[in-house]
């Protein structure tokens, strides 16, 4: 079998084990099931999962609305709230979020499949009525730049669209749908979901799309405060975190975010290459995302080494469980050392194991090295300021990412951020789309008051 | 195990479940099918005249369901009995002779004259059937002949046909009764006069059991249009109880013995309407929802809840919960109870609060120093048991008795007196001297 390519191979699989591996993770619920499912709420009064719930969909009631046979009026609960909502249905750490909120959770364990009845509702307005079910306020006459058309950017640039305002997206990619499009791990977004959902959003009207305009490149930050009357930052994270050893630009070691952008992208699957064994470092979404799918695409030996203990780690319970049960080995209390190189490339990476000591990690001294085809860095991404220094006035960071009140307002007047660009909580696409509604709010509210 | 054999009007059965007279018992093949599973006997179906009747032969039933579909309440437009008159005959007695130890008691149903009943009587009882039943009950299609249902609402009918019938057989006669009345005691009173043996109730309930809300018809639909139907199943079982306890301890009728049907689905709800009077009891949308095998279930879990209660006979259960029905006037005003949620078993899903702010007393909280807290507030609550109702959480939410103390709500001592509204101080007719609950 071709998976017994030592060395980086493409082409490892059967065509029908690429397509068994990259299929739906979580196949949708049919009507049955949905409606068996949706029984199972109890309708809670102020009901935890909401509070649970980034973008606070009114969950309780969109899955009352399933019950009784309204899924086109569930879905329109739930869009009102978060417009990327199918893709959410998708990709949200539910087990983390609602669900893990759920009264039944507590009551029995099992709480109610929020995520799953969330997709159904989404898909049947999605595949049944097609058309979204908001439309745009008569037009303001004002004009938004937004920068970035990932989760953060479409749901401001949508709510703004509603409001009458007219929405320019600059985005550096090809496609617009940030990490939807070139992030989220293929197995959870299948069918090319993440473009459908960014036409059904666009599809409001209003809202033009710049491609491969990436600020600091071929826009600045000071020319779109000129120009717009409002400015939106969702750019996301440009940069990749270093492992910080000798010989990192070496061949055999690799961004993890690049490898899934390219899986996302590959047509054919089996033109995607991958090591026989591949070490990714990391403990977050994006290394089992990537560990996973190096897996699934026929490495032979994918070992996770994450720095700190299992509790600690980034990636959900559930995500963890994926990985190990897709035969990714999983080492807790390890960081790089060195990396071992042969030739001019990296043949495999040195550990150094770890404990903490009152919350600080320290070495123990004790060392031990992998051998590796590839090496996959996915230990954080990070805002590259040098993009926003076109203007004369410095936006101020806060950690490393850009600073914002509770409606998303930078120090920067008239512009606004959100995503993982800014510094609100965790990076999720959830709490994208939250920043981008709860900013485009603000924006409004903002442009209104001028106009009065 | 305990004894569970069943003598009900002199009809001996192994166990107090028969079938009902009803689809499930029109034919030699269900009944010995039902035989074969246990069950202790059947109400062939409803016999009638010759030349039969004929059914539709598009949808019977429609449904009512819980969301994962399970039936709740099951409507249907069946005529009695389609197939000719002598076949019914060669069966039930092929049957009889086949299975002796099981109650087979014959559903009867002609036209009200009496040489039809004197007729039909010599030909079933040449087959050696235990019994008959009179249909009394259907509220469809034969009502509109002049039989079934349009007889059990005029009790003079009722103790006319019984009379007749009592006349013309040696057989017991039980009379089905349909609950499509005002008042349950005037038609078993009226049975009791003609002499009946014993009645059996409910029969179904008339009813549209829905409508499809797109075509505008009612379900089931044939051809475009619906007819009314008789309501059964699970739903109606609180209906076919209080009309149980309303016979039972009517002081006409409470010697009168009474087979008790109406949505019986497991045997807790046989116990109930055996506590509340039943004789014996009668199943049919259960078996047709599941088949015959659950009879099995209801005989070992029967068995089991006599042997946890020390009873030997079926017998003992009967009527044991008459006596603790009563009319609202007697019930006890000075019985104070409170709600009380144990925070171990809550599961905070709040709708004890919402139940009770939005639609009741406001007694309940929804949040204490800032967190998601659920408790009841004696000096609101009046013990209603919505909150017990609502809860999700089995026996999280208790209703408590006050022995003792001053009611919080309204500033009266707790008094271990009984006192009723027919000498309460707002009660205009209130009389004079204390009346007590009256004697049995």
């Amino acid at each position: 079998m071709p998976s017994h390519l030592p060395g980086i191979a493409s082409g490892r699989l059967s065509p029908d084990e690429y397509a068994a591996n990259f299929l739906d993770i979580h196949p949708p619920l049919d009507h049955h099931q949905a409606v068996v499912e949706a029984d199972r709420c109890y309708f809670c009064y102020d009901a935890p999962c909401v509070k649970a719930c980034p973008t606070s969909i009114d969950i309780p009631l969109f899955i009352r609305q399933i019950m009784t046979d309204n899924p086109i009026g569930s879905a329109e609960t739930i869009l009102s709230q978060n417009i990327l909502g199918g893709m959410c249905a998708r990709v949200c750490p539910t087990e983390t979020l609602c669900e893990e909120a759920c009264v039944r959770e507590e009551a029995e364990g099992k709480p109610v499949k929020i995520g799953l009845l969330q997709r159904y509702a989404t898909d049947v307005l999605m595949d049944e009525r097609g058309e979204q079910p908001f439309e745009r306020a008569d037009s303001t006459g004002k004009r938004v730049a937004v920068v970035g058309a990932g989760p953060a950017g479409l749901a401001a640039a949508h709510r703004l669209a509603m409001h009458g305002h007219d929405v320019v997206i600059y985005d550096a990619r090809e496609k617009a749908g940030g990490l939807n499009e070139y992030g989220i791990a293929a197995y959870k977004a299948p069918d090319d979901f993440a473009q459908k959902e960014v036409d059904f959003v666009l599809s409001i009207g209003g809202i033009t799309v710049e491609h491969g305009k990436a600020i600091g490149r071929d826009v600045s930050l000071s020319d779109l405060r000129n120009s717009y009357d409002a400015v939106f930052l969702g750019m996301g994270l440009a940069g990749v975190n270093a492992l910080g050893l000798e010989n990192e630009d070496l061949d055999g070691i690799a961004d993890a975010v690049d490898y899934i952008a390219d899986l996302r992208q590959a047509t054919d699957l089996s033109t995607l290459p991958v090591g026989a064994r591949v070490v990714v470092v990391g403990g977050g979404m994006t290394a089992i995302d990537v560990a996973v799918q190096s897996k699934r695409l026929g490495a032979k030996d994918v070992t996770l080494v994450y720095r700190r203990g299992q509790e600690k780690m980034g990636a959900s319970g559930y995500e963890q469980d994926l990985a190990q049960t897709d035969g990714v080995v999983i080492r807790h209390n390890a960081k790089p050392k060195s990396l071992v190189t042969e030739a001019g490339r990296v043949t495999g990476i040195e550990f150094e194991e770890t404990l903490e000591d009152g919350g600080r990690l320290v070495g123990t001294g004790v060392t031990f090295t992998l051998p590796a085809d590839t090496v996959f860095k996915a230990i954080g991404q990070t805002l590259v300021p040098a993009a926003l220094n076109g203007s004369a006035e410095t936006i101020a960071l806060d950690g490393g990412k850009i600073r914002v009140d509770d409606e998303r307002r930078t120090t920067l007047p008239g512009v606004w951020a959100g995503g993982d660009c800014a510094a609100t909580g965790e990076d999720l696409t959830v709490a994208a789309v939250a920043d981008g509604r709860i900013a485009a709010e603000s924006i409004h509210r903002a442009l209104s008051s001028v106009a009065a | 195990m305990a004894n569970l054999a069943s003598n009900f009007v002199g009809i001996k059965s192994p166990n107090p479940f028969w079938l009902a007279s009803a689809p499930p018992t029109d034919k030699a093949y269900n009944v010995v099918r039902a035989f074969k599973d246990g069950w202790g006997g059947v109400v062939w179906k409803t016999l009638g005249t010759d030349p039969p009747v004929v059914n539709v032969s598009g949808p019977r039933y429609g449904a009512i369901h819980s969301n994962d579909r399970r039936l709740i309440g099951l409507n249907n437009i069946e005529l009695i009995t389609d197939r000719p008159l002598e076949i019914n005959l060669r069966e039930i007695k092929e049957v009889k002779r086949d299975w002796p130890d099981r109650a087979l008691v014959v559903s009867l149903m002609v036209p009200c004259e009496e040489h039809y009943w004197k007729d039909i009587l010599a030909k079933v009882e040449e087959t050696e059937a235990d019994g008959v039943e009179l249909n009394f009950g259907c509220p469809h299609g034969m009502s509109e002949r002049g039989m079934g249902a349009a007889v059990g609402q005029v009790p003079e009918y009722i103790e006319m046909v019984t009379r007749w019938c009592k006349q013309h057989t040696r057989m017991p006669v039980i009379v089905k009764l349909t609950p499509n009345i005002s008042d349950i005691r005037n038609p078993a009173r009226a049975a009791h006069s003609g002499g009946a043996d014993a009645v059996s109730l409910i029969n179904t309930i008339n009813s549209i059991i829905g409508v499809d809300i797109d075509n505008f018809a009612p379900i089931p639909t044939v051809d475009g249009k619906g007819s009314h139907g008789g309501y059964c199943g699970p739903a109606v079982k609180p209906i076919a109880l209080n009309m149980t306890a309303e016979i039972a301890r009517d002081p006409q009728t409470r010697d009168l013995p009474i087979s008790g049907i109406g949505g019986i689905t497991t045997w807790r709800d046989a116990v109930e309407f055996m506590a509340l009077g039943a004789g014996n009891v009668q199943v049919c949308t259960a078996a047709m929802t599941y088949g015959f095998r659950i009879v099995q279930d209801m005989i070992t879990g029967l068995s089991e809840y006599m042997d946890k209660h020390g009873f030997t006979s079926v017998d003992e259960i009967v009527g044991r919960a008459v006596g603790n029905v009563t009319d609202w006037k007697y019930l006890n005003l000075n019985y104070v109870a409170k709600a009380v949620i144990d925070q171990d078993s809550c599961i905070k899903c709040g709708r004890c609060h919402i139940a009770c702010e939005d639609t009741s007393h406001q007694a309940i909280t929804s949040m204490l120093d800032g967190k998601r807290h659920f408790e009841v507030i004696d000096a609101e609550c009046v013990g209603c048991n919505l909150c017990v109702s609502v809860c999700p959480v089995e026996n999280c939410i208790t209703m408590e008795q006050m022995t003792e103390g001053v009611d919080p709500r309204t500033g009266m001592p707790i008094s271990n007196e009984y006192a009723n509204w027919t000498t309460h101080k707002n009660n205009p007719m209130a009389q004079a001297a204390a009346v007590v609950e009256p004697a049995e």
